[in-house]
């Protein structure tokens, strides 16, 4: 070709050279393909499943599952019911109702928390924008079912999944988020602690100002009635 | 019998005078084997030869863009896995490039060079699958097919290592990509490498002398250039007619200016040279790889100052390109300062390439037609959106 610089030659192939002699070429890549795949793994890379497995590499992801502290989903719900997921989700498939008292007020916790894997496509957006280190992806596979309604949608019973789980489904990540979560707790307890102290010292003071006031006053009284 | 207005035109191959109704109209499609997906063709057939063909599609439509005005702009990142869903990570790639445009982001050393590898490896997987795919037009499904899928399958397999899924990878982030590469990733990857050389050696030895092949894809398909260029074609298909215009060569994006690469070019630009051009290509994303993976640096994989919640462009607008395996990628953005796109246009390279199918197959064979369509290289899910 006329522009050299971005030519590569195209070699030989293409080219009738012997007539057949690529019809022959060919049924020997293809026989040597056939016995080699008896016995090299990468010529035949299959799995029997399900009797054998393939292992699930730890980056893997399904569908999501929330996390909890603790041995009790109904206490230890890392969710907060903020909606952030429900409005991320690309295909609209969380739905959130928080959980209030009977005055009305919020108590930071999910009511409902439904996901249709039906329509979940496993992108992983809600685990990624959760602030509160709540929602996970899972790498539960085997989850087909006769029933097309009720059971394809996970509810909070079949959600909540325990810290136990996540560590062993992802030790690395788990890890991180357990101690980036303490750090955060102890950061919290030092920093009530200080609001403690302060508070604490600031009472001490106000009640030495008072017991100062009280003296001065009775201090007066005495002299007034001298 | 088919009443389609567009079938009522003149056809370059009809004699003058000649009666139409002689013509078989055929539908090829939608549930067609060879058509990719649901993809139709009507076709008006004077004895064996083609004297119209117009392509009918959008069975596959999803409303992407519009869907996309109507939620955040990092909500659109999966749905993009799903336009070409063979090669998932250059069409994140194209979005994210779009959007880093749009917001002026600065992409990290480490992240640009995980989108190079992960960018040519899913080159190599497209190059693969097509020469499988058209081989099976051909009628030789089955050896062909099973070759390349097997090494496909390795590649996906370090993709979902690195993604957590095999094709629906959801990678790339505004401002760099989702998460590091795991632990001996790299040097996976680089055995996958050098193991691809032999394997694409086998390959070309397979196919390319086969005189079957030679007989029914040379002088197959051929436009002259500037039809070609008229009708917007890019990628490999215009590269096999010898226009040398890729968008890693001539509007460098990303680090792609730092490689050592060829542009090959065929000569012809027949349905051979599409396959050839190929695995050429496969040869020169392996150059790209070997000197990725030797360069890659350590650092962050996405921008410190990247947002995931809350993220809001300036108003603008932008048009990111890339060279996708199929031809150019790009992404029209138009933002109004929400979180949401006012306007997101994909450009993709399938559908256009498809435009041209009349004017290629006229003349031919219906077998050809079958060639020509496999050559073009389309997902459906690309085409229609």
């Amino acid at each position: 070709m006329k522009d050299a610089k971005h030519q590569e030659p195209a070699g030989k192939a293409g080219k009738w050279t012997i007539p057949g002699y690529g019809l022959l070429q060919g049924l020997f890549v293809s026989g040597r393909n056939m016995v080699e795949s008896y016995y090299k793994k990468e010529r035949c890379p299959v799995i029997q499943y399900p009797e054998e497995k393939a292992d699930i590499s730890p980056n893997f992801r399904n569908f999501p599952f929330l996390c909890y502290d603790g041995d009790r989903p109904e206490t230890g719900l890392r969710c907060t019911a903020c909606g952030i997921c429900e409005k991320e989700c690309p295909p609209q498939c969380i739905y959130i109702v928080m959980d209030r008292d009977e005055n009305g007020k919020a108590k930071k916790r999910p009511k409902v928390f439904d996901i249709d894997i039906s329509v979940c496509m496993n992108c992983g957006i809600c685990a990624e924008v959760c602030p509160f280190d709540s929602i996970y992806m899972d790498g539960q596979y085997e989850m087909a079912t006769d029933d097309r309604f009720e059971k394809l949608v996970l509810g909070l019973d079949r959600l909540a999944k325990s810290t136990d789980y996540h560590m062993q489904l992802r030790p690395k990540e788990a890890t991180a988020v357990m101690e980036k979560r303490k750090a955060a707790e102890e950061k919290k307890k030092a920093a009530a602690a200080a609001r403690a102290a302060k508070a604490k010292a600031a009472a001490e003071k106000k009640a030495k100002e008072a017991k100062e006031q009280a003296e001065k006053n009775a201090d007066d009284a005495k002299g007034g009635t001298e | 019998m088919i009443s389609d207005p567009l079938l009522q035109q003149s056809s370059p191959v009809l004699e003058e005078g000649s009666d139409d109704d002689q013509l078989l109209r055929v539908s090829l499609g939608p549930q067609h084997p060879s058509t990719h997906g649901v993809f139709r063709m009507n076709v008006e057939l004077d004895g064996e030869t083609v004297v119209r063909l117009k392509p009918v599609f959008g069975y596959l439509h999803r409303n992407h863009e519009k869907i996309a005005e109507g939620q955040t702009y990092l909500s659109s990142m999966p749905f993009t896995d799903r336009l070409d869903y063979i090669c998932p990570l250059t069409n994140n790639w194209a979005y994210a490039h779009a959007v880093e445009k749009l917001a002026g982001i600065e992409v990290p050393e480490r992240a640009e060079y995980m989108r190079v590898i992960t960018a040519e490896l899913t080159r190599l997987i497209n190059h693969t699958a097509f020469a499988g795919f058209f081989l099976g037009d051909m009628g030789a499904w089955g050896s062909a097919l099973m070759y390349a899928f097997r090494e496909r399958e390795k590649i996906l397999d370090l993709f979902e290592d690195l993604t957590g899924a095999r094709m629906m990878s959801n990678f790339m982030r505004f401002g760099g990509c989702r998460n590091d590469l795991p632990d001996g990733w790299l040097e996976r990857c680089r055995a996958l490498v050098d193991n691809y050389e032999p394997f694409l050696d086998e390959m070309e030895m397979f196919l390319l002398g086969n005189e079957i092949l030679i007989a029914r894809t040379q002088d197959v398909g051929q436009l002259p250039k500037e039809t070609l260029i008229n009708g917007g074609i890019t990628g490999p298909m215009l590269r096999a007619a010898g226009v040398a215009y890729d968008i890693r060569k001539v509007d460098p994006y990303g680090i792609y200016d730092r490689f050592d690469f060829k542009m090959p070019l065929g000569e012809k630009g027949d349905c051979y040279d599409r396959l050839m051009i190929r695995f050429l290509e496969m040869r020169e994303s392996l150059k790209i790889l070997k000197q990725a993976i030797k360069d890659i640096p350590e650092g962050d994989f996405i921008a410190p100052k990247a947002k995931i919640r809350g993220f809001k462009p300036p108003v603008g607008e932008a048009y990111g390109r890339i060279e996708g395996p199929k031809g150019e990628l790009g992404f029209y953005l138009v933002s109004d300062g929400t979180p949401q796109p006012y306007r997101y246009r994909v450009r993709p390279p399938s559908f256009v390439n498809l435009t041209l199918l009349e004017e290629m197959c006229v003349g031919l064979d219906i077998a050809d037609v079958v060639i020509i369509l496999g050559s073009v290289d389309i997902v459906l899910g690309e085409v229609d959106r």
